[in-house]
């Protein structure tokens, strides 16, 4: 086994059986090599583990010069950039507080006012954080448009994403109920763009958003929607399998894709490892965020397509966009078990070979 | 928390190395420790059950119940040992001694029918009936018909 290689390209598991039409032997009762082989080989890598792993970057700070360099930069980095970024922040908060609780309020009765204002104002907060992060966005592609029967599609890295996103366009984001302030600022602020939540640990959840999503696309005055089908965090080398939710809903769909240059910091949320306060704290305390944001073309649904082979479809537009490698895992693996269905898939095949060589047989 | 390997000497490494047959090198001996450090989450020094099978490649393979109680609660250098049995440069007679052992859970020095059967249930699961696998046993087996025993 060669446990050298440094990229490890598709690896799936090989076929454990061996087609053969020859007699059956002692050997081929006996010899579960194979399937061991496959046990062996998840062990010691894995496709799934790879998609959550966040790799540390080289540091640079190794030598004579080079060091008090480093430290010169942390000094700016903490000393100078943190607070300055602290106070635009600070600033944004402010003018956001001081238009949105007024014109929540007071324009109670203007709606269509208040309903651009509040989208005016989110946009204009989330631009706020990326300057706190000193992020350098670029876009590219036409920018979305507010149109009904129409939902937009991206990979997820971490919930920056949204923000980055946001700040173009008041999208109306179906996301995890979370705790602590970010809980607080989704029931308040972004309920006014029109979010949507779940709770990943609730079984009927799922009817319910189901619902709720199509509620929302039907309206026409309603903020466009932005969901993750990945439905967890993966670390911008991968794409997990998309859940078909925002596929079967009858719209189009618009695919976008987000690409973060990892030459000052890495983007990626381990939601495990990390509140998502330290998170931003971390992204705060680096030189830039540095991602690119592509807008592409809209897709439909196709004849005789099924929803997972839609997702499967544009899964592939946005990978290739964003030079991800897709994986054939359910991002949610990360919190309960896979299903036996694909043990059982396994065992089948393994029984259909060895039936058919017994039949072979003649006995 | 991959970056654990500056935690291994020399020494470390060599002597794992030894322990294992020397059928790795030494890079290799590192990568697997990065890959030690990350299925054991809280740094305990052994890798549990459920975090073997946090990894869906192999909670799905049909062997997992057995291979999980050779590797639960191994430490890295029996982790090592353990898989060396893999490694190409590894002798066939290793391998054969890795096969008894699944096959031989309970480490009572010889493999029986009941072994045998017990095996070819995990890896058949619903999909053969009780009386097929008797077949398959009788038709492969016929020519033989003594046990195994572990020499």
């Amino acid at each position: 086994m060669d446990l050298d290689r440094p990229n490890i390209e598709e690896y799936l598991p090989s076929e454990a059986i061996q087609e053969s039409n020859e007699k059956l032997h002692l050997r081929d009762l006996l010899d579960i090599s194979p399937t061991l082989t496959e046990a062996a080989g998840a062990i010691v890598d894995d496709s799934f583990t790879r998609c959550f792993k966040s790799n540390p970057s080289e540091p640079w700070n190794w030598n004579v010069y080079l060091f008090p360099l480093w430290c010169f930069g942390v000094v700016v980095r903490y000393g100078i950039l943190f607070p300055v970024r602290v106070l635009v922040l600070t600033i944004g908060w402010i003018i956001f507080l001081s238009s949105f609780i007024p014109a929540h309020f007071l324009l109670r009765s203007h709606d269509k006012w208040r309903k651009k204002i509040e989208r005016y104002l989110v946009e204009l907060i989330c631009s706020f954080f990326v300057a706190s992060w000193t992020g350098v966005v670029k876009y590219h592609g036409p920018r979305p448009s507010m149109r009904p029967k129409q939902v937009f599609v991206a990979n997820h890295t971490s919930m920056i994403d949204f923000i980055v996103l946001e700040q173009m366009t008041a999208f109306a984001v179906i996301m995890q109920k979370h705790p602590g302030w970010v809980g607080l600022l989704q029931s308040t602020i972004l309920e006014s763009v029109g979010c949507i939540w779940f709770n990943r640990a609730e079984a009927k959840d799922r009817e319910i958003v189901a619902r709720k999503l199509r509620d929302h696309i039907q309206g026409v005055d309603n903020n466009p929607l932005l969901i993750f089908p990945e439905g967890t965090c993966v670390n911008n080398h991968y794409t997990v399998m998309f859940k078909k939710g925002a596929f079967e809903l009858g719209c189009t769909v618009c695919p976008i894709a987000i690409k973060y240059n990892k030459i000052f910091v890495d983007a990626f949320w381990n939601s495990k490892k990390q509140s998502f306060t330290m998170h931003l704290l971390h992204l705060m305390t680096s030189w830039a965020v540095v991602c690119d944001v592509w807008y592409l073309e809209p897709q439909n649904i196709r004849p005789g397509e099924t929803p997972i082979e839609f997702a499967e479809r544009v899964r592939d537009i946005i990978s290739v966009r964003a030079g991800l490698k897709k994986v054939p895992w359910d991002g949610y693996l990360k919190y309960s078990r896979p299903s036996p269905k694909h043990r059982e898939r396994k065992q089948q095949r393994f029984v259909e070979s060895v039936l058919q060589r017994l039949e072979k047989k003649g006995k | 928390m991959g970056s654990a390997p500056s935690m291994l000497t020399q020494y470390d490494i060599e002597d794992v190395q030894e322990y294992s047959y020397n059928l790795f090198s030494q890079q290799e001996i590192v990568s697997l420790y990065e890959r030690f450090c990350q299925l054991d989450r809280n740094a305990k020094g052994f890798i549990s059950a459920d975090e073997f099978l946090s990894v869906p490649e192999f909670a799905v393979n049909p062997l997992s119940q057995r291979l999980l109680k050779m590797v639960d609660g191994l430490n890295f250098k029996d982790f090592v040992a353990f898989l060396s049995a893999f490694s190409s440069k590894a002798s066939i007679q290793q391998k054969i001694e890795l096969i008894f052992k699944v096959y031989d859970l309970d480490n009572k020095g010889k493999v029986t029918f009941n072994d045998i059967l017990e095996v070819l249930r995990d890896l058949t699961g619903s999909f053969m009936t009780e009386k097929q696998r008797e077949v398959y046993f009788s038709v492969v087996y016929v020519p033989f018909g003594f046990p195994l025993s572990s020499k």
